[in-house]
């Protein structure tokens, strides 16, 4: 096995690469094995599990196991998507910051700090309140409460190897500033950068299902993980299943994400690694 | 000026500087990104006299800055505003008389998960690192591992399937009358509670943690064992002090993530916290509610990590020098 993948010979990486497989898996070709129609009613609503309804009918009494195998796309989906922006964002301002230092620096600092005294969750709420419930403004939000700190650890990484022999080779080579991002300095900042996305991601998962769960984000009817435990939860005791295997499928996901990327820290000899997870989310 | 007036002053600006910021990324995102509050409280469907209405009711025909600067004077003041939805139907309902209630139920659930949280999260993460290896020490830190990455309304949504459904011993609401005490049922906090614990405590203990199994590998440490002294002196007289001045500040960010927390945690169990009301506000599009609680819960949260700065700034006399 190679070197880059040291951490799948622990246990408790071996344990969640492979739950994150799965639900992976389960959210990407879910869709195809449903066994019915996700939005259509097939049968009484809220009855148990039968030969029909595996796990049972949701409160409209729409086939529980075909909404679960439809509602991990929007789940992984989106955070994927507002992680991807926030890095977009994060990785501009942190290498201008990082490489021209006296220009961006300051105010990115303070930005930084300002963000980091505001509860996101109420952030993003606050601005849902004033431009509506959508997904646009819901992958737009998370974006923008994660892009400040990715910034910073752009930043931090890039200053450090901006030092380096290599970097001032380039530049005493006379390459343009772009070209030394590109080849200099961004393969060299890209792996501890791996392990902190993987947290952003776990996050953004985290706090858009929070979301949807509140009914702010994704609407009705859409599947969706978080959306089928908020409507089916008055329910609960009729069909434990359509709210129990949501929350479990969700849950699996970002222990799976979290035991993974504390494997993944060990292996790369951090033995601490501040955890994204938490320490932004609520 | 001596060192700890200067620390206490810097602070003291960064968190007037960040309440100031905050105060005008809330106005601006509640009365400027929408263009026109009044159209976004009434929806699609509204006619245009009650438009005008709404406009005059709510003085939007003055300019933003002279409403954001009324606003935060009126904040500053105790002044919250009336509820922009109210005065839409007609009434006149301060944001005020709106949240007392609530705010006093949430303050009730959060003194309650804090007072569980603080010892528990100190006794569980020195544990581990007192036996390192032994499966006690494993199993805490697996269980905190899982419990970190749970987000609070899974965590409420398993403990309810658990305790109401398979086992019928709590209650899966924790309702509270207009007026009531939420301590006149106890029964119905024990899940919010628990709740709100699972996921604030999973992180204080890794935090805990390893400030302990730091400091258990000092020299200090080691010298005191050689010399002798019983081990649960070590531990006590030793080790657990110095490895709770970091975590201090931890603490406080637990405390911080209760806030958040109670957010989701009162909507998973339809409690009448100040959470659920935001949430509300939010569904409604009651701007002058969302801005007024907004900035109270931002007030709160930055007023906590000073008192965390502060506290850790006794502890530690490191800290006073000037850097």
């Amino acid at each position: 096995m190679s070197d880059r993948f040291r951490f799948l010979r622990t246990t408790s990486g071996a344990i969640g690469a492979g739950i994150v497989l799965f639900v992976v898996l389960v959210a990407i070709f879910g869709p195809y094995l449903a066994p019915h129609d996700p939005a259509a009613p097939v049968g009484i609503p809220l009855s148990g599990s039968s030969s029909h309804a595996w796990l049972g009918t949701d409160f409209l009494g729409r086939d529980v196991l075909s909404r679960v195998l439809y509602g991990g796309r929007s789940v992984i989906g989106y955070a994927a998507a507002a992680t991807v922006l926030a890095y977009m964002v994060g990785m501009a301002i942190g290498l201008t910051a990082g490489y021209a230092r006296s220009l961006v620096d300051p105010v990115l600092m303070r930005s930084v700090d300002v963000m980091l005294a505001f509860p996101p969750l109420l952030f993003l709420l606050v601005l849902i309140a004033g431009a509506g419930t959508s997904v646009a403004v819901l992958i737009i939000g998370v974006a923008a409460i994660q892009a400040p700190a990715i910034s910073r650890i752009v930043r931090t990484a890039t200053l450090e190897v901006s030092t380096r022999g290599y970097v001032e080779a380039g530049i005493a080579r006379g390459e343009r500033a772009f070209a030394v991002i590109g080849r200099e300095v961004l393969p060299n900042i890209m792996a501890p950068l791996l392990v902190d996305a993987g947290l952003r991601f776990t996050y953004s998962i985290l706090i858009i299902a929070s979301v949807n769960f509140l009914g702010l984000g994704l609407q009705p009817p859409n599947s969706d993980w978080a959306l089928m435990i908020s409507e089916n939860r008055t329910y609960i005791q009729l069909n434990p299943w359509s709210v129990l295997v949501p929350a479990a499928m969700i849950g699996l996901l970002t222990i799976g994400i979290n035991l993974t990327g504390d494997a993944i820290a060990r292996s790369l000899g951090r033995s601490y690694v501040p955890r994204a997870t938490r320490s932004v989310v609520s | 000026m001596s060192p700890v007036l200067a620390f206490l002053g810097r602070r003291l600006l960064g968190a007037f500087v960040a309440l100031f910021v905050a105060s005008i990324v809330i106005f601006a995102a509640l009365n400027i990104l929408p263009g026109d509050p009044a159209s976004v409280i009434l929806g699609r469907n509204a006619t245009p006299q009650a438009h005008a209405v709404l406009t005059k009711r709510m003085q939007l025909d003055r300019p933003a800055t002279t409403r954001y600067v009324d606003w935060l004077t009126g904040f500053v003041h105790g002044d919250l505003g009336v509820s922009a939805v109210s005065l839409a139907q007609g009434q006149h309902d301060t944001v005020w008389q709106q949240i007392s209630g609530p705010l006093k139920n949430s303050a009730i659930l959060a003194a309650i998960a804090a007072f569980f949280m603080i010892p528990l999260s100190i006794g569980l993460g020195v544990i581990g690192p007192i036996y390192p290896g032994k499966p006690i020490d494993h199993a805490i830190s697996v269980l905190s591992l899982g419990a970190i990455a749970l987000p609070e309304f899974v965590t409420g949504s398993l403990l309810i399937g658990v305790f109401f459904v398979a086992l019928d011993w709590l209650p899966p609401v924790a309702i509270v009358p207009p007026g009531g005490n939420p301590l006149d049922n106890p029964s119905q906090l024990v899940l919010p509670v628990l709740t709100l614990l699972f996921a604030s405590l999973a992180a204080g203990v890794r935090m805990v943690r390893a400030g302990m199994t730091e400091v258990l590998q000092t020299e200090y440490v080691q010298t005191a064992r050689l010399n002798g002294v019983a081990e649960r002196r070590v531990l006590s007289r030793y080790a657990l002090r110095n490895a709770l001045a970091p975590s201090v500040q931890v603490l406080a960010q637990n405390l911080q993530w209760l806030i958040g927390g109670i957010i989701i945690t009162e909507s998973v169990f339809a409690y009448p916290g100040i959470g659920t009301t935001l949430v509300n506000a939010v569904q409604n599009r009651d701007v002058t509610v969302v801005q007024s609680v907004a900035m109270l819960i931002a007030v709160v949260y930055v007023v906590l990590n000073l008192l965390a700065d502060l506290v850790v700034m006794l502890l530690v006399p490191k800290l006073r020098e000037p850097v």
